[in-house]
């Protein structure tokens, strides 16, 4: 006997899973993309708002160049051809939020195409790719807030006219992990190039899915449906599965998946369909006449290219090739570029890549997960660190005091030597010193030192363990154990 | 001469306005005024150390053009009481040169009409014959020209919105380049064709009204960075060397014969001071009315989208969102801009856009191409017909593809972008009749230059 899950998820098995994303980044610009209106969040409602953006009869759109800038450097960051000459157009709907009537977007003609972004290797070593169908610039809504105000809707235009990109990625994804996995990359690349702050919550960074299933084996594409109204990312996953599933059983069903947007409720973890008046419209797209066609020129494009830092790929290979690190150590040191720049930077004055990269992961991250704070303002510069691995590497201190250490530098920003000797946390090597503690030791466990002496070398560890902690842990474990061996008998 | 003072101006203005029954009882060419903010502003002139160009002079302003204190309603209840918050370009560059707004002037609604009868304040009327219309759109601005209250006033360009009512009044009307002046602050209609334009009572104050709003607004990216001459200049300008074409297609066996005899007599009197005139061909001319009736009202549809009741204007109740929408538009809007709704929202639908609308820019292009190849053989200046009739009388046109024919001569200058302009060349019946001149892009000189010439040559005939 099989449950109505298993049954479930025994279909999904039968069918492939093929998704294709839409993602919307709002661009990191001073003002609007054709007012100057500031874009920051978290004003009080329609604070940031001018006769242009309210759209008060008469007004016009100006556009704004540095929005051009940040969509072409996301545009090259993802391998699109930028087209010399895009063209914007009005895409027309009626919403409160939306005040033109229309929003300005393109259509036919958009600023950037032919992308691709790289998600992982595949089984053969190649690496797995999915292609960007276009990316085009366009000017976020209003919100409106439905909850707030018993009776009535509230409008809020501080967002209207923010300059968004959106990204349009070909169908080349076959399970919600893979999804997942090209929306991190993406946000890496984008948070790599600074041209958007990608935060979901704050609705910087918006996703719709377009979803399909159909037979292994099969090519052609099954029918689609387009899932909105994810919040994070494993929203999206969740949401892809809980579609796929739906559609598995449907086609199992002999049935027809009908093009449709679904809405995925993150609460109760199901799509349900969209109310009749969101599913699609007709939009009327139309040659905006109101701005002449943005034309670039290709040495500019060339430069903004130039400008370009070293992407993320580019990056984890370099770090795999350079300080032959794993695979998963690369990941977590590059995930965002001033965690890769300060590990550079530590490596460059500690050559210990490994060890290097052992404290960055563990130590460094830790701090900053316990403080909440970035790695641009943390307290412990580089070479500062770089200077207590040296103790460590030198012996100087123990492992672990380098660990107490390094708290108190995290605290203070103190020099990790002036914290290792006002703390007394040197590692105390001196023989004589040694010496006298293992006396002590000997004359306070006779039993033991007299089974040790006779040959019992099993028990060096517990004696080391008594000097070490006689030592109140100062003492240099190595020389310890040399000591002892020099003092067993049987010898 | 010294200039009286612009408080004089103005007073003087509001004494004609109140003579010739400029309001709602009378010609309602007039829709709002504030005779007190006129004069502030006029003294406010008056104390400035340097007056500026126009040193006081009053204008009116269609309704359609953003304007500080008085509202800007554009012909539409949906603006009922509507004060713009920001003022137009033209009028921050006019008042800077020392005018004086002193009302706004009646018009079509939204300027989507030929006769200034489809306003929701009543039509206005003809000063010259109070029983026809004046045209339109900017039927009130014109009259109020006409009728001696200002000696300027500021229209609106769509289709012929400024010839041709400039034709039925007897005045001198322009409309730029497209490009030449900006368009920030006047209330979208079809925004790839839309100009604001100039009335004069003679060539000369269209020419000076022109060169002060000329020119690029950083406001408006449609609007280019091109060097504005002194127009006024193009007066000293003899018309011996001028190259001016006849387009055959303007001179339709099916137009009337007086009207055509006008505009041949006009072409005589430049002849004899030594113009060239020559026949030529713009064949795509028959084809400009159905393109301007698919742009036009495509535009329309999507510019009008923001008059929902949502955050100015009229709002109707409504239960729920859609029908707040319905009953605000249904009832804010007359009938001709709920019928150009319609239309261009239909031809933008899918499935449709590719017969209209593309269709419609692809013959867009040839017509603009038949004027920039008669301009490439060597002719300075076309001179057609305005309208194909003089002012015909309230009411008479109830088919509204009849009133759109209106628009004959002149939606061409639009769709191609050229700049154009109307001025009299003699009455039939004591009605005014307009003739045209059309000149290359950006070339407002030429055509100044030929109208300033034509204006010397007919002298007193222009109005006989």
């Amino acid at each position: 006997m099989t449950t109505t899950r298993d049954v479930a998820s025994d279909v999904a098995e039968r069918y492939e899973m093929v998704v294709g994303l839409e993602v919307h980044v709002q661009l990191r610009t001073i003002t609007k993309a054709f007012c100057c209106c500031s874009t920051s969040f978290g004003a009080a409602p329609n604070v940031n708002t001018c006769p242009v953006c309210l759209a008060l009869p008469g007004t016009l759109p100006v556009l704004n160049e540095q929005a051009v800038l940040l969509a072409v450097r996301a545009a090259q960051a993802l391998e699109c051809t930028v087209n010399e000459e895009s063209l914007f157009a009005r895409k027309n709907y009626f919403y409160p939020d939306l005040p033109k009537g229309y929003q300005i977007s393109q259509f036919d003609r958009p600023l950037a195409e032919h992308g691709r972004l790289v998600i992982g290797t595949r089984s053969d070593g190649s690496p797995a790719v999915v292609g960007i169908t276009r990316l085009h610039m366009e000017e976020d809504a209003g919100k409106s807030v439905h909850d707030r105000f018993p009776g009535v809707s509230a409008i809020d235009l501080n967002r209207a006219g923010v300059p968004l990109i959106e990204i349009v990625s070909e169908p080349d994804m076959r399970s919600a992990s893979e999804a997942g996995t090209y929306l991190r990359r993406l946000r890496q690349i984008l948070e790599y190039i600074d041209v958007s702050d990608v935060n979901m919550e704050e609705g910087s960074l918006r996703v719709d899915a377009n979803v399909s299933a159909r037979p292994h084996g099969e090519t052609r594409l099954g029918t689609k449906t387009e899932v909105k109204n994810m919040n994070s990312f494993s929203g999206v996953e969740r949401a892809l599965e809980a579609e796929f599933r739906r559609q598995c059983a449907m086609l199992d069903r002999g049935e027809r998946v009908a093009q449709m947007t679904m809405l995925w409720d993150a609460t109760r973890g199901e799509v349900r369909p969209a109310r009749s008046k969101e599913q699609s419209h007709d939009y009327r797209y139309f040659p905006e006449p109101d701005l002449p066609p943005l034309r670039v020129r290709l040495e500019w494009i060339a430069r903004v290219r130039a400008d370009l830092p070293e992407l993320p790929q580019a990056k984890r290979e370099r770090f795999s090739r350079e300080f032959g690190l794993a695979a998963a150590d690369v990941e977590v040191l590059t995930a965002a570029a001033p965690l890769a720049d300060y590990f550079e930077r530590l490596v460059a004055a500690h050559p210990d890549a490994k060890t290097s990269a052992n404290w960055v992961m563990g130590e460094v991250l830790a701090a900053l997960n316990a403080s909440g704070g970035s790695i641009a303002d943390f307290p412990v510069h580089p070479a500062a660190l770089a200077r207590l691995l040296d103790l460590v590497r030198d012996g100087a201190v123990s492992h672990s005091a380098a660990k107490r250490i390094f708290e108190i530098m995290v605290r203070s920003g103190d020099p990790a030597d002036v914290i290792a000797s006002r703390e007394g946390l040197l590692q105390v090597r001196d023989a004589d010193e040694l010496g006298r503690w293992v006396d002590e030791v000997f004359a306070e466990h006779p039993v033991e030192a007299q089974r040790f002496k006779s040959g019992e070398r099993k028990l060096q560890g517990v004696l080391v363990g008594f000097v070490m902690k006689r030592s109140g842990g100062r003492a240099d474990p190595k020389r310890v154990n040399q000591l002892l061996a020099e003092r067993a008998g049987g010898g | 001469m010294t200039v009286p003072s612009a408080v004089a101006q103005v007073t003087r203005s509001f004494q004609r306005m109140s003579d010739v029954r400029a309001g709602a009882n009378g010609l309602n060419c007039i829709l709002w005024t504030d005779r007190e903010a006129a004069l502030a502003d006029a003294r406010a002139v008056d104390a400035r150390a340097d007056r500026g160009p126009l040193a006081g002079m009053p204008f009116a302003v269609k309704d359609n053009i953003a304007t500080l204190d008085l509202p800007t309603t554009c012909g539409s209840r949906i603006l009922e009481g509507y004060v713009s918050p920001y003022e137009a370009t033209v009028i921050t560059r006019l008042r800077e040169a020392g005018g004086v707004v002193i009302g706004k002037t009646n018009c079509d609604e939204f300027a989507m009409g030929s006769s200034t009868e489809y306003s929701a304040w009543g039509p206005a009327r003809n000063p010259v014959d109070c029983s026809r219309v004046p045209g339109g759109s900017s039927g009130g601005s014109a009259a109020a020209v006409a009728a001696g209250i200002v000696r300027m006033a500021l229209g609106s360009e769509t289709g012929g919105s400024v010839r041709q009512p400039a034709a039925y009044c007897g005045v001198v009307g322009v409309k730029p380049t497209y490009g030449r002046v900006s368009r920030y602050g006047l209330v979208a209609f079809a925004s790839s064709l839309d100009q604001v334009g100039v009335f004069g009572v003679a060539v000369q104050d269209a020419a000076i009204a022109t060169e002060l709003i000329a020119g690029r607004d950083a406001r408006d990216a449609t609007s280019v960075e091109h060097a504005v001459p002194r127009y006024r200049d193009a007066a000293d300008r003899p018309l011996a060397g001028l190259v001016i074409g006849r387009p055959r297609e303007y001179f339709p066996p099916t137009l009337d014969s007086r009207v055509a005899a006008l505009c041949d007599r006009a072409l005589d009197a430049m002849r004899a001071e030594g113009a060239e005139v020559r026949d030529v061909s713009l064949p795509h001319t028959s084809l400009a009315i159905p393109v301007y009736y698919i742009i036009a009202p495509a535009e329309a549809s999507s510019n009008l989208a923001r008059f929902d009741g949502v955050r100015y204007g009229a709002r109707a109740a409504g239960e729920g969102l859609r029908a707040m929408y319905e009953h605000t538009r249904s009832r804010g809007f007359g009938p001709e801009v709920t019928r150009r709704i319609l239309l261009g929202t239909y031809v933008l639908s899918a499935g449709y856009y590719d017969a209209y609308y593309r269709k419609a820019q692809q013959v867009r292009t040839l017509i603009a191409e038949d004027f920039t190849s008669v301009f490439a053989s060597g002719v300075h200046v076309l001179f057609t017909p305005t309208a194909p009739t003089p002012a015909f009388p309230l009411g008479a046109k109830s088919d509204p593809y009849e009133m759109y024919l209106n628009d004959i001569f002149t939606a061409t200058a639009n769709l191609a972008g050229v700049p154009g302009m109307s001025l009299p060349v003699g009455r039939l019946d004591g009605l005014p009749v307009g003739g045209q001149f059309m000149a290359p892009h950006f070339d407002e000189f030429a055509m100044f230059r030929a109208a300033f010439g034509l204006e010397r040559a007919l002298g007193a005939e222009a109005h006989a």
